[in-house]
């Protein structure tokens, strides 16, 4: 993690044109896979990855069932060709670790006492990766499982902050995750105001700390906003607000 | 593929409403108080055939730790810095639910979050470890053996690490003619600090420290937090199904740094640094 060149230019710019508490843009399409019980696919800068959801459905094998509650299953993955050099296929340890960090990210935010004995499997499919992957699957594994029609108490928003040049930033891209000085990835329930993901790898100091969780918790507001008008699109075909209860 | 079912004790329900009981009054069944960690035993050159060792004690976890060094190709990307391989391995003998075989995801997360722990504090210098820029640096192999489990095995790893590092000393390899040689001498590690992992669980709306196997069972959400000499933060890994507030992180980051500063010396005085 040692800096090679400036990452912000004098007026505040990163590399990729951004302000430090802009986020990239970011699209979602929801019911993308067709054989899927709920599906979404974003674009989340240059990252693209489609999640599907399949369940709650029987449990295979069967002595995994749970009495009280659903098992959940979670599939983070990478194709070969979404990074710089190929990747072999096989699941990495990092993918199994990212697999459990996610599958935890979700579960508090569903109801799975709703359906007991029961399996829901989430295939989250990386085809192009450009930092940030595990935020921008998450986003969209809690719209495929919106999208499944399952019981849920809140929506799940990811994204993560960082520190560049010695300042924070907001969703740090994949350069400056590489040369930066710190990734603090975030996944937040925002009606519970509840942290469900929080990881950090790189130096920060005590108000560093502070201030880069927080900037990640707005971040993950505004993911919020975008998956809140995407289920709103999809679902009553227009861009307007209905009413809060 | 990751799943939600758990491997961990099965602890019964009246244990459990102990448990909550005596936590919602701020002690623990063990006679704890919330913040408290379990005593810290670390014994060091544990190993003769290891460049460095160490057994270390939590509570009943228990933890041997070997460092090997050997010279080999860098890492692709990083060139020009020495490589650090850290593993564990969670053995049968560690608990009665632990069946031998390759390592599932709870063992893959604690060996990633135990080497992100040290990795990110730079506790090596890995920039002094090259031979040949480019062509053969130092590989240091840091194995981790857990062999008795009681909970909280990424303090208890992380702090074995730490301890047969700091006991280590490397061989001094030389190139000659193109060949790697072992010189015979040894030298001390290049450390720079001493990243100290302090991990918590939430258990219903009150955090605790250290917690053990039968708390982990109980525990509603678990999250572990790396400082460096610093006290600056350089790891952080929520784990475990549930959720955090804001308010919850921001007060366990603090009790991470103030604690990181009593087990660090604890760990130095253990270790005898500076012997």
């Amino acid at each position: 993690m040692t800096q090679t060149r400036n990452l912000i230019d004098e007026q505040g710019i990163r590399t990729d044109g951004r302000r430090a508490d802009e986020l990239r843009e970011i699209k979602i399409t929801v019911g993308v896979v067709k054989n899927a019980d709920g599906s979404a696919f974003i674009e989340f800068g240059r990252n693209k990855i489609v999640t599907a959801v399949y369940g709650p459905r029987e449990v295979h094998p069967k002595h995994m069932a749970l009495p009280d509650r659903c098992v959940l299953r979670c599939r983070y993955h990478m194709t070969p060709f979404s990074t710089d050099t190929r990747k072999n296929p096989a699941p990495s340890r990092r993918e199994v670790e990212i697999s459990k960090v996610m599958r935890e990210s979700l579960e508090p935010a569903l109801i799975l006492e709703d359906y007991p004995r029961a399996a829901i499997d989430v295939f989250v499919e990386v085809l192009q990766a450009d930092g940030g992957s595990r935020c921008a699957g998450i986003t969209a594994a809690s719209l495929a499982l919106a999208d499944a029609g399952i019981n849920m108490r809140d929506i799940v928003a990811a994204c993560a902050a960082g520190k560049v040049d010695d300042k924070i930033v907001l969703d740090i891209n994949d350069t400056e995750d590489k040369e930066g000085g710190a990734d603090m990835p975030v996944a937040y329930m925002p009606h519970l105001e509840q942290v469900t993901l929080l990881q950090l790898d790189g130096i920060l100091t005590q108000g560093q700390f502070n201030e880069c969780i927080d900037m990640a918790i707005n971040g993950c507001k505004k993911v919020y906003e975008i998956q809140r008008q995407t289920l709103m699109h999809k679902y009553f075909g227009s861009e307007t607000e209905l009413k809060e209860e | 593929m990751s799943s939600s079912r758990r491997s961990t004790i099965i602890v019964e329900h009246l244990r459990k409403q102990q448990m909550w009981e005596a936590i919602s009054k701020g002690k623990r069944l063990d006679g704890r108080n919330l913040d408290e960690i379990r005593p810290i035993e670390a014994e060091v050159n544990v190993i003769r055939k290891a460049n460095g060792s160490s057994k270390v004690n939590l509570g009943n976890s228990e933890v041997v730790a070997g460092v090997k060094v050997e010279t080999g190709r860098p890492f692709e990307g990083l060139e020009n810095k020495g490589a650090l391989i850290l593993s564990a391995e969670i053995l049968p003998t560690a608990s009665p639910y632990i069946e031998p075989g390759p390592p599932d995801e709870e063992t893959i997360e604690l060996a990633r979050v135990v080497d992100r722990g040290i990795r990110e504090s730079e506790m090596i210098d890995l920039d002094k470890l090259v031979l040949v820029p480019g062509e053969i640096v130092y590989t240091i192999f840091v194995d981790c053996s857990i062999i008795n489990a009681d909970g909280n095995l990424f303090d208890a790893t992380s702090y074995a690490v730490v301890s047969a590092l700091i006991s280590s000393k490397i061989p001094i390899f030389k190139v000659q003619d193109g060949k790697v040689i072992d010189s015979g001498d040894v030298q001390e590690p290049p450390l720079t600090t001493i990243p100290i992992s302090i991990t918590a669980a939430r258990v219903g709306d009150t955090v605790i420290l250290d917690p053990t196997a039968e708390e982990e069972a109980c525990m509603d959400a678990r999250i572990t937090i790396t400082t460096n000499s610093n006290s600056d933060f350089t790891a952080v890994q929520k784990g475990s199904t549930g959720a955090f507030t804001l308010e919850q992180l921001k007060k366990t980051a603090e009790a991470a740094r103030i604690k990181g500063i009593e087990v660090r010396s604890k760990i130095k005085e253990l270790t005898n640094i500076g012997k």
